[in-house]
């Protein structure tokens, strides 16, 4: 990390300290989902930006997370318990799911896990011993952490923050760890990165698991934000929010996803004159988006930057956006 | 028996349509490696068109319909292929899938303020009369859909194979570099196909309307559906994608009769996961060099 | 002088201002968008319709109601967050939502808050939960379908039933509530049909009950569903009763399914096309402000907004508490309080009951055959 990075993730988290203090339940309620929903985009920015696959069943992982905590926690264990369940329990299905679709063709994890998201939405809808069908779970308790309580709102934002800023951490580490290099290596030449002797499919596949973890992990902290899970909460329509997160942010930075999902999620707050020409913005500017600039805003404020400062080369492998 | 004869009768006449949507599905990839995300509201949408011109404008039917094929095919052709796909084939395929994504959130909140969140009917072309045979009820609509949709895809493969400019589409599809050497003008050959898709999702959208009504929302299960078809029957041919709407139309009212109803979508899910498992160019389709 | 002038005349506008600022802020959180839109945007404009008469009118306690409306996308999570919204925003009683999937979540936050809500969810669910502060607009479908059983029982004499049901919260709720009478009544379930929410192809499910063998078909649908279905039945020729509760019969399913809806019959809380002469009043306003027909739902948005003024005005101040107190277990005739426009009771649930009706189409149009009392 540069001293510049680690002065700019300083100022960021000073700001997220500070913003929801004075602010509605409503506007801490709208941060909160935007934090749950970073770390989700992020496990997608693992499987998309780092590793090049498509995974259209982010939402799906989110809900699996977001059942198993909640019936931990009904059935009286701790949330704690549930969430390393969550993660856990996402990490082998997304190894289960990737194996096989990894092993035929590595461009069909796209159209599996496609499949995958629907099923799961059946499968939570239709199992009502379990699930509670399309009834949903009603009344998941909010975590207690030594006397410290996360009941009221502001309480449950700044948990929600801790943990996201360990699993920022944690993805820093992946992506800077020497594993993590090797997916930058194959991002950038899959070819050279094979004869280099990096198994790219075990590689790939662990990536995929990993960003199942992170979405089912913020499942996990949904579960007690909104006390109500039920099915349609998890359709492939929302993997397909989490999916335009990361690449509107940019896919392969870092802070793609937060700042992905924060114009998904915050900026129709600031944007209600649009009213309901919201979508329609959003649609048109994310079409712009890709003409222009494929690697997202991000990529967009690097290109800016560039042409302002002459002399600095911008990513080459990043200026083509990922491949499919 | 007669319940039996019925659902593939049925499924045989929904399943034309999914061919429609998935055979269009296909020559857009062939031509272009566009995987359309937006193919679902590209059905939707021409029928708004009609409603648009008829009820809106006062057109007759026999006048408004004509018009908004022609409509689609300049909008969901030639405006699709210029503003949307043209600039962003350099930038190979993720960032158009993720563009067309986007595109059918815009054409369904379009119509959905512009023409209305509510369902609308839709006139029906032909008489709502019945056959029976064999204890099934048919009915005229049933038996139309079927004949239109296939008439169009045979014409469709005649057309490929019968003349000079199809013959010089399928070069483009099969290996645009060999197809420029020899003359073919490629970004005409691709144009063409944008077009025919366009007339191809406005023919089954008049065709469905009547039944499914018309609604902005409609587009979210066609387009799976057509995805799932063309990946079934195989991503590179069209007698491929014909055969997986089909298929997916009779699988999905047997499914939902004689297996589980509340699983009902499941079960093409589950033939489209074991299709990429242990045959991933589709039933018909053949092993080609590129991935998808 | 000029400058007296001056003061005067911003004095003049403070006093001007300060007026219109008596005002009471109520929440309308609705489905105006996505797959409810059907039945939220037209629960929305019953909701503006009677806002605009009870303001000229002269308003609540001689303050103006100032309407803010929040767009469900009739997503649950969605809804929940906007009734956090219109809390924290400061409402006095809450309006909506109508899909009992988002009810049954938003319920908590008011309840929480100590928030008065009034919903247009018919789920049995909603009052089943011991929620203080929910209110109905229109009963549970727990108080409807046994006025629907035993017309089949006793007016067609019908045994075998089959029953087309859509898999969500409010189908659910429906569902669960028919075949809890089906011992009572002695039915017999030949076909149970499952359906999707926004299903558009109904052709299997229409087979199945024509080679079930049943004698009617118990149908409970939303409203584009039930058109769909209904377009299906008439096109594969099922020629048996097909009987619903409120949804089937309305005028939106009507103008769907044109003919196909002919003959279709059910139990209806609400319709512009009761016996009523205050709803018949009220239907043509409604048209000529909006354009197109009242049904069900619009009106129960509009009794919606009455409900707050006639018991803010029975306990004499803004009080969300005494607000709820006072509406359960209260009766409220339709002489004195004209807006609510038929004689009806809350109980301490928040459930309510009054008068419904008998619906059948004929020739494109709801015909009322019978009213029954209420339970």
């Amino acid at each position: 990390m540069t001293r510049k990075s680690i002065l700019f993730t300083l100022v960021a988290l000073i700001a997220l300290i500070l913003v929801p203090l004075g602010q509605g339940n409503y506007i801490i309620y709208v941060l909160t989902s935007w934090l749950v929903f970073s770390i989700a985009a992020m496990g997608l920015n693992l499987t998309l930006g780092y590793a090049g696959q498509i995974s259209l069943a982010q939402a799906a992982f989110m809900g699996i997370g977001a059942y198993i905590a909640a019936l931990i926690t009904l059935a009286g264990y701790h949330w704690v318990l549930g969430w390393l369940a969550a993660m856990g329990g996402t990490f082998v299905i997304g190894l289960l799911l990737g194996y096989p679709a990894l092993r035929v063709q590595h461009h069909f994890l796209a159209f599996v896990t496609l499949a995958f998201n629907t099923l799961v939405f059946l499968v939570l809808r239709n199992e009502d011993w379990l699930t509670g069908g399309s009834h949903g779970l009603v009344g998941m308790p909010r975590p207690n952490f030594f006397g410290l309580s996360t009941g009221t709102n502001l309480e449950f934002y700044y948990f929600t923050l801790v943990l996201f800023v360990i699993s920022g951490a944690i993805f820093y580490w992946i992506v800077n760890s020497p594993w993590g290099r090797a997916f930058k290596a194959l991002r950038e030449n899959p070819v050279r990165a094979e004869s280099l002797g990096v198994d790219t499919r075990r590689i790939t596949l662990l990536a995929f698991a990993i960003g199942s973890a992170f979405g089912g992990g913020a499942g996990a902290i949904m579960s007690p934000l909104v006390q109500f899970i039920e099915p349609g909460s998890f359709a492939f329509i929302h993997s397909l929010k989490i999916l335009l997160m990361v690449v509107v942010g940019g896919a392969g930075f870092f802070f793609g996803p937060i700042l992905g999902a924060a114009v998904v999620i915050l900026l129709p707050e600031f944007l209600r004159f649009t009213e309901g020409y919201y979508l329609m913005i959003y649609a048109s500017l994310v079409i712009v988006l890709m003409i222009y600039s494929p690697s997202g805003l991000i990529g967009a404020g690097q290109k800016l930057y560039a042409r302002l400062r002459p002399g600095r080369e911008t990513r080459k492998d990043m200026e083509k956006g990922a491949q499919l | 028996m007669s319940e039996f004869f019925q659902l593939i009768v049925s499924g045989l006449s929904t399943g034309s349509i999914y061919a429609l949507a998935a055979v269009g599905f296909t020559l857009l990839w062939q031509a272009s490696q566009t995987i359309n995300f937006a193919q679902g509201e590209f059905v939707m949408l021409p029928a708004f068109l009609v409603l648009a011109l008829s009820v809106k404008l006062g057109f007759p039917l026999w006048l408004a319909m004509p018009l908004a094929i022609i409509l689609a095919v300049l909008i969901l052709g030639v405006l699709f292929k210029r503003l949307v796909v043209e600039p962003m084939i350099k930038h190979g395929t993720l960032p158009l899938v993720i563009a067309t994504i986007a595109l059918g959130v815009l054409l369904k909140e379009m119509v959905k303020e512009f023409y209305s969140p509510l369902g609308q009917p839709f006139p029906s072309l032909f008489p709502q009369d019945v056959v029976t045979i064999f204890g099934a009820v048919i009915s005229i609509p049933d038996i139309a859909n079927f004949v239109i949709a296939m008439g169009a895809i045979v014409a469709l493969q005649l057309f490929l194979g019968g003349t000079r400019t199809g013959r010089s589409m399928q070069a483009t599809a099969q290996n645009p570099d060999v197809a420029q050497i020899l003359g073919v003008d490629i970004k005409r050959m691709v144009l063409y196909t944008f077009m025919i898709n366009g007339a191809l999702a406005a023919i089954a959208s008049i065709l469905i309307t009547p039944i499914y009504l018309a609604k902005f929302s409609n587009g979210e299960t066609l387009g799976l559906i057509a995805f799932i078809a063309a990946i079934v029957g195989g991503f590179n041919q069209i007698r491929g994608a014909l055969v997986g709407g089909l298929l997916i139309g009779i699988i999905d009212n047997l499914s939902a009769t004689y297996v589980s109803a509340e699983y009902r979508q499941a079960l093409p899910l589950i033939l489209l996961i074991v299709i990429i498992l242990i045959r991933p160019q589709g039933l018909l389709g053949t092993s080609e060099g590129r991935t998808v | 002088m000029i400058r007296k002038l001056a003061i005067t005349t911003v004095a003049a506008f403070a006093l001007g201002a300060g007026a219109a600022v008596a005002q009471v802020k109520i929440a309308d959180v609705a489905e105006l968008s996505g797959a409810g839109a059907a039945a939220g945007a037209v629960w929305h404009d019953g909701v503006k319709l009677a806002v605009e008469e009870v303001n000229a009118a002269g308003g609540i306690l001689g303050e103006q109601i100032e309407l803010a409306e929040y767009d469900s996308q009739t997503d649950p999570q969605i809804s929940r967050a906007m009734v956090q919204k219109a809390i924290d925003e400061g409402t006095y009683v809450l309006l909506g939502t109508v899909y009992s999937s988002s009810t049954v979540v938003n319920m908590l936050v008011a309840q929480q808050n100590g928030m008065p809500q009034i919903t247009g969810s018919e789920s049995p669910t909603i009052t089943a939960k011991g929620n203080p502060y929910i209110f109905r607009t229109a009963f549970g479908a727990q108080k409807g379908l046994p006025k629907l059983a035993s017309y089949l029982k006793d007016g067609l004499g019908a045994e075998k039933i089959a029953v087309v049901w859509a898999n969500t919260e409010f189908g659910r709720g429906g569902y669960d509530a028919f075949m809890g009478l089906v011992d009572d009544f002695g039915f017999e379930i030949v076909a149970d049909v499952p359906t999707e929410q926004a299903q558009v192809d109904f052709a299997s499910d229409v087979a199945k009950v024509k080679s079930s063998g049943a004698d009617a078909v118990f149908v409970y649908l939303t409203e584009e569903e039930s058109a769909r279905f209904l377009i299906e039945a008439n096109k594969q020729s099922l020629d048996l009763p097909m009987g619903g509760d409120t949804v089937l019969i309305s005028q939106k399913v009507i103008d769907l399914a044109g003919d196909a809806a002919n003959g279709a019959f059910g139990h209806v809380g609400l319709t512009a096309e009761a016996p009523v002469p205050a709803i018949k009043e009220m239907a043509a306003k409604f048209q000529e402000e909006f354009g197109y027909g009242a049904d069900h739902n619009a009106i129960k948005g509009y009794i919606g907004v009455y409900m707050i003024k006639y018991v803010t005005e029975q306990i004499g101040e803004f009080d969300r508490e005494k607000f709820a107190e006072t509406l359960r277990g209260l009766c409220l005739d339709a002489e004195t309080h004209p807006g609510i426009l038929m004689d009806t009771c809350w109980d301490e649930t928040g459930e309510m009951s009054r008068e419904s009706f008998l619906v059948e189409v004929v020739d494109g149009a709801q015909q009322i055959t019978q009213t029954l009392p209420a339970n």
